[in-house]
């Protein structure tokens, strides 16, 4: 047991990619969460699909993937703007028009001759093959992300919960969800290296859903969900290293299983509190004693 | 929490205001003035420009024409079926965010505005319940918490859109008398309802049905033409009291047996 956990250890290629698996699932259980309670996991996904192209147009040119990807970012968001006013369509339809449009000129590109290999890594992540310098980029954003987050939790909380202009000074609520966009923004930007395209959409909103059946409190949420990330993360590593299957697929196979079993815990556990009436008038009776 | 306001100015006065959305009006002829610590009825039908008022309180929309003065903080209470029941937050977080309509962006609710909303929460009667889950409490305690809100947004203006619908008899009778104490308080409560007997007990009321039918306390505001005109067509006589006798249609009268001493 203790060699199944330490062997992994020895390689260098191992640790970095433990390290880089831990924040990842730090920054994106927390993000994640946000993302679930103001319902915008599809433009979430939208955005890792998005910003393809410019992952692959990165690779195709030498850059960093970090500047393709926020090139392509940007990009799909002034087409999504553009398109939508074009259009007058739903915003919907307009992320839906873009993105699948984006991903496929992506794919096209990817699949061009010229293009160096490994570029599949784009589309599924290679955890294994993080450098030290995407290392620190990692724990940087995801510093600034996680002290943004933290800063604004209770306006995000209270837009979330109903946004009536005014109640909070300042801050309207339309920019406090368009800086949450931002943050989930930088957030797939940064997974994307280790994730890749297609499953970093699953490590930020899978833990979260699964902690959201579990939880009935913001603070607590955010914790699971951050836990069930990193532990998922690394369970994947160790089951990619020791059953010799492709990392991403691990890790998402046990984000998977993480959600069900939380599933099945809400189950059980509403199976067992819906037996008495919890609600309304125990409740109502203690109040009125006090009024 | 004395009357802020010790002067006689009034925390609203409408001067031949109009009232609408991008230019269209919907609300015509607003011509009022109400002092601190009145309890104000508004009444008016579905559509009638209710809401509409409470928005332009609140600077959410400016008046078309005309003026609308507001000299309060002004919150709104609102419907308790728009909030979201799923939502991971105690009775006390709720009430806490009323902090964020007076500090400054980068700072957090502390543990003097917890202390706060905890006094709110005392305040609307629901301390004991600060640690419950929103979502988990009934219809009239969700109402009581987003008081508690407005309270600890320290604001002197409460707007209640509706804040009787779908409440029991028993809350609904909880929720008058926590609006006559606001009043007592100082604070200025104008209330959105569809029961017309319930805007007799108050100081103000303001009839809506498109325009301002009528405003002025209830005794002189409230007459069988005033209610026609508010509701339309829609009417009946009020059982045994003829000399009043129009009701909304939509109201949904409770018995006696419900109510006993009224
Ligand atoms: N956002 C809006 N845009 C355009 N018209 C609106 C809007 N909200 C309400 N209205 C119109 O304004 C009128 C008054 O509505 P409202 O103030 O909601 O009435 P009430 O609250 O008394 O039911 C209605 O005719 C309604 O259709
Ligand atoms: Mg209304």
């Amino acid at each position: 047991m203790i060699d199944w956990l330490a062997d992994p250890l020895a390689h260098g290629f191992t640790v970095r990619a433990l390290i880089e698996i831990s924040l990842l699932g730090l920054v994106s259980g927390a993000v994640g969460c946000w993302v679930v309670l103001f319902g915008i996991s599809y433009s979430a996904e939208s955005l890792a699909h998005g910003m393809f192209p410019g992952l692959v147009g990165a690779a195709l040119l030498g850059l960093p993937l970090l500047v393709g990807g926020a090139a392509g970012i940007i990009l799909a968001g002034l087409l999504i703007g553009l398109v939508g006013r074009l259009s007058g369509d739903s915003a919907d339809t307009a992320i839906a028009v873009v993105v699948t449009s984006l991903f496929g000129l992506g794919v096209l590109l990817a699949l061009s001759p010229e293009s160096p290999p490994g570029i599949q890594a784009l589309l599924f992540g290679d955890p294994l093959g993080v450098t030290e310098g995407q290392l620190i980029a990692t724990a940087l954003i995801g510093a600034a992300v996680l002290v943004v987050l933290r800063t604004g939790h209770d306006r995000f909380l209270a837009v979330g919960f109903d946004d009536a202009p005014g109640r909070i000074r300042g801050l309207s609520p339309a920019l406090i969800q368009t800086l949450l966009l931002v943050l989930v923004a930088v957030t797939v930007l940064v997974g994307v290296q280790a994730l890749g395209n297609l499953l970093v959409a699953a490590i930020l909103v899978g833990p979260a859903a699964a902690a959201r059946l579990l939880s009935s409190r913001m603070k607590s949420m955010i914790l699971l969900s951050a836990g069930i990330a990193i532990f998922s993360g690394v369970a994947g590593l160790y089951l990619s290293f020791h059953a010799r299957v492709a990392a991403g697929a691990a890790i998402v196979a046990c984000l998977l299983a993480a959600y069900l079993l939380a599933t099945l815990i809400a189950r059980a556990r509403t199976g067992i509190t819906r037996m008495p009436p919890i609600r309304k008038e125990p409740a109502d009776e203690r109040a009125s004693q006090l009024v | 929490m004395s009357n802020r306001h010790s002067s006689r100015e009034p925390v609203i006065r409408a001067a031949h205001a109009t009232l609408g959305y991008e230019g269209t009006p919907v609300l015509h002829g607003l011509e009022f003035q109400v002092p601190a610590g009145s309890r104000v009825g508004i009444l008016g039908p579905n559509g009638g420009g209710k809401t509409t008022l409470f928005r332009a309180l609140t600077g959410e929309i400016a008046p078309l024409s005309g003026d609308l003065k507001v000299r309060a903080t002004t919150a709104t209470v609102a419907q308790t079926d728009r909030s979201r029941l799923d939502y991971p937050v105690s009775a006390l977080d709720v009430a806490a965010m009323g902090a964020l309509a007076r500090l400054p962006w980068w700072k957090r609710p502390g543990r003097s505005e917890r202390r706060q909303a905890l006094e709110s929460l005392t305040m609307v009667g629901l301390a004991d319940l600060a640690d419950a889950t929103f979502g988990d409490l009934s219809g009239g305690q969700r109402q009581r918490v987003l008081i508690a809100r407005a309270l600890t947004a320290d604001a002197e203006l409460l707007l209640m859109d509706e804040p009787f619908t779908g409440l029991d008899a028993t809350s609904e009778q909880r929720l008058e008398e926590l609006i006559d104490r606001l009043a007592a308080n100082g604070r200025t409560v104008m209330i959105a309802t569809h029961e017309v007997e319930q805007a007799e007990r108050w100081d103000l009321v303001l009839c809506l049905n498109g325009e301002q039918i009528s405003f002025g306390d209830p005794a002189s505001a409230i007459s069988k033409p005033v209610l026609e005109a508010t509701y339309g067509g829609h009417i009946v006589e009020i059982p045994g009291q003829p000399e009043l006798g129009v009701l909304p249609a939509h109201h949904h009268h409770h018995g006696d047996a419900e109510r006993p001493g009224r």
